[in-house]
């Protein structure tokens, strides 16, 4: 199979790989660079695993080629913490009871941040629709969009 | 959420030190971190991916199997058959004496439901694996198949499972689980009304958003590590024992980290092929179902039907309550024949009824095979109990709170499979759901207590 080279930032890092033409990001990240944060849930687009942060915009990393994010600043949820100091959004989750597997998380989280980076008061409303392409099967989403509005209310106390 | 603490207060303590705190759970750090381990989380040198050809029949003979285009293709390095495993015919339950074994894990001559396993690839990329699987060549001969309750119950129909002989499982207790309390034709006998109505429901998927799967990696030792997210951790390690004739030191089982389970990886399909392909090729090896697998293979909740016919008197005495359950296992046994028998032992429910016949039956059809999910055996009842004695309210002219307190089990009170209630709480979360939902009911239901008989 064909190799393409791949270059890119990965939460701030220079990486570069060779991948097989045609392998997709989620691909790439999982098994070329480890970055298994980004999970692959159904690999057809439907249930938001592996929604990651391409350029400031929400992806699914399952239906994006590698080599189309070539000079692209990509965010991955394994990036946000910095050392032991939790990013907001990981703050609330953790302490609203936001998981239970875990397997959604990461794309949930950021799905929540590309929503905060936007629109960093939220309503309710705004919160549901940002989610609304990740699936999580064990939490029934309340706890879920109640620590992303309480992430958005500590960032706007931080800032003031 | 508001604790209302007087009730049995007398057995509770305030004084405690993690009971009654909240604690972070103790994994939370790690999903909001993406740094939780799941089983997939692994990047093993010279991994072999597996990729199963199944069955596209409900059921249909095999006639024959032609794997020498697909054995040339390009990244193929095995090819696994019924052949090459050593005890291919099992049931899960083996390990609680439920029997007998009625399952392959490649099917030899016949496949029983679409999807069946049939031979397992083993390649050096996916894309291989798949290709290959599609090269398999497999000649059937298609047979008539039941797809309900109903037709595989009905005279004449063909025999899905010719390890049972019949269309349901043999009991000891004979062709379902029986459950005989009081005098139930006599029950019937003194009643104001008979009502009787048939539910049914539908197979579901638990649909978690991990799907199914393991990595196998063969060690030095002679032992295999297996990384797996079944829920059921010592039925996959004595079921991969049995179906491999291995000895279980040699299995190492790693799990515990689940992406979503509900009762859907408690089945023992992937590790035992898995790990029999890591000992013939001496590689790693991941198995791992794709999202239309979890889907359509993964094994759902059963499909039940339920017959409810119950005598009640005007004043809102349920007097005598008959019950036939049917729940449709699928193909092969897995959890069902326990499911079935659950079933059986949960009706009437949580309420006192002095006179309970209950036949439960579980089924074979030539659908997907079902297995646990929460509450497998319990769930549709409680759905069609609950229903039925809405519209029993109704045949009184009651108020469905009013006539649920009526019929409430309280401690003491016998149970239809002869164990006695203790510990009841029903009547004080009735209690409670009528003040928190403010559907006001009698006074008197408000004096109950599950403690006592009398009020």
């Amino acid at each position: 199979m064909k190799k393409v080279p791949v270059q890119f930032t990965l939460n701030g890092e220079e990486k570069a790989e060779f991948v097989e033409s045609g392998v997709t990001l989620l691909k790439a990240l999982r098994e070329k660079i480890g970055d298994t944060s980004v999970k692959a849930g159904c690999q057809q687009g439907t249930c938001g695993s592996c929604a990651v942060i391409v350029d400031g915009e929400l992806r699914l990393s399952c239906l994006t080629l590698a080599e189309r994010c070539g000079g692209a600043a990509i965010e991955t949820t394994g990036g946000l913490a910095h050392g032991e100091v939790l990013h907001p959004l990981q703050r609330a989750f953790n302490e609203g009871f936001a998981t239970q597997c875990g397997f959604c998380t990461p794309g949930m989280i950021m799905a929540a941040k590309a929503l905060l980076d936007h629109n960093p008061q939220p309503s309710r409303e705004d919160v549901v629709e940002a989610i609304s392409g990740n699936i999580c099967r064990c939490t029934g989403y309340e706890p879920i969009i109640q620590a992303i509005l309480a992430a958005a209310r500590a960032n706007s106390l931080s800032a003031a | 959420m508001e604790l209302r603490k007087e009730y049995f207060a007398d057995e509770r303590k305030d004084d405690l030190k993690e009971i009654g705190q909240p604690r972070l759970r103790a994994d939370a750090l790690g999903h909001v971190t993406g740094t939780t381990t799941f089983f997939a989380d692994r990047n093993l040198p010279g991994l072999l991916h597996l990729k199963m050809v199944r069955s596209p029949h409900h059921h249909a003979r095999i006639r024959s199997i032609d794997l020498s285009e697909a054995g040339r293709h390009p990244g193929v390095v095995r090819i696994l058959t019924a052949d090459d495993v050593p005890h291919n015919v099992y049931t899960i339950l083996t390990l609680i004496q439920v029997g007998p074994e009625d399952e392959t894990v490649l099917a030899t001559d016949k496949v029983r439901w679409k999807g069946e396993a049939i031979v397992a690839i083993l390649a050096d990329s996916e894309r291989a694996a798949h290709e290959a699987a599609q090269k398999v060549k497999v000649d059937y001969e298609v047979l008539p198949a039941v797809l309900s309750i109903d037709e595989a119950l009905a005279p004449g129909a063909p025999v899905v499972n010719e390890y049972h002989g019949q269309n349901f499982y043999r009991y000891d207790s004979g062709e379902c689980r029986k459950v005989r309390f009081g005098d139930v034709e006599a029950g019937f006998a003194g009643a104001d009304h008979i009502l009787e109505q048939t539910y049914g429901s539908g197979p579901i998927e638990h649909a978690p958003t991990e799907t199914t799967g393991c990595i196998v990696m063969p060690e030095g030792s002679g032992r295999f590590t297996c990384y797996t997210n079944t829920q059921a951790m010592f039925f996959t390690l004595d079921n991969t024992s049995i179906i491999l004739q291995m000895d279980g030191a040699k299995l190492h089982m790693v799990g515990g980290t689940v992406g979503g389970g509900f009762g859907g990886k408690v089945d023992v399909t992937v590790e035992p092929i898995a790990i029999l392909g890591a000992k013939l090729t001496g590689r790693p090896v991941s198995f791992i179902y794709s999202r239309e697998e979890e889907m359509q293979i993964s094994s759902p909740r059963a499909a039940e039907k339920l017959v409810i016919k119950d005598g009640v008197m005007k004043d809102g005495r349920i007097v005598a309550r008959y019950v036939k359950a049917y729940i449709d296992a699928g193909a092969y046994s897995r959890h069902s024949p326990y499911g079935a028998q659950k079933s059986a032992a949960h009706f009437p429910g949580p309420y006192t009824v002095e006179n309970v016949w209950v036949d439960s039956y579980c089924v074979y059809t030539n659908r997907t095979p079902s297995s646990a999910m929460r509450g497998f055996g319990v769930t549709i009842g409680d759905f069609a109990l609950e229903v039925q004695m809405d519209k029993l309210a109704r045949l009184v002219g009651m108020d469905p709170l009013e006539f649920r307190f009526v019929n409430a089990y309280r401690d003491g009170d016998m149970k239809a499979h002869r164990q006695p209630t203790e510990g009841a709480a029903l009547i004080e979360c009735m209690q409670e759901a009528s003040r928190a939902a403010q559907w006001p009911v009698a006074e008197k239901y408000l004096q109950m207590s599950s403690a006592r008989r009398e009020g």
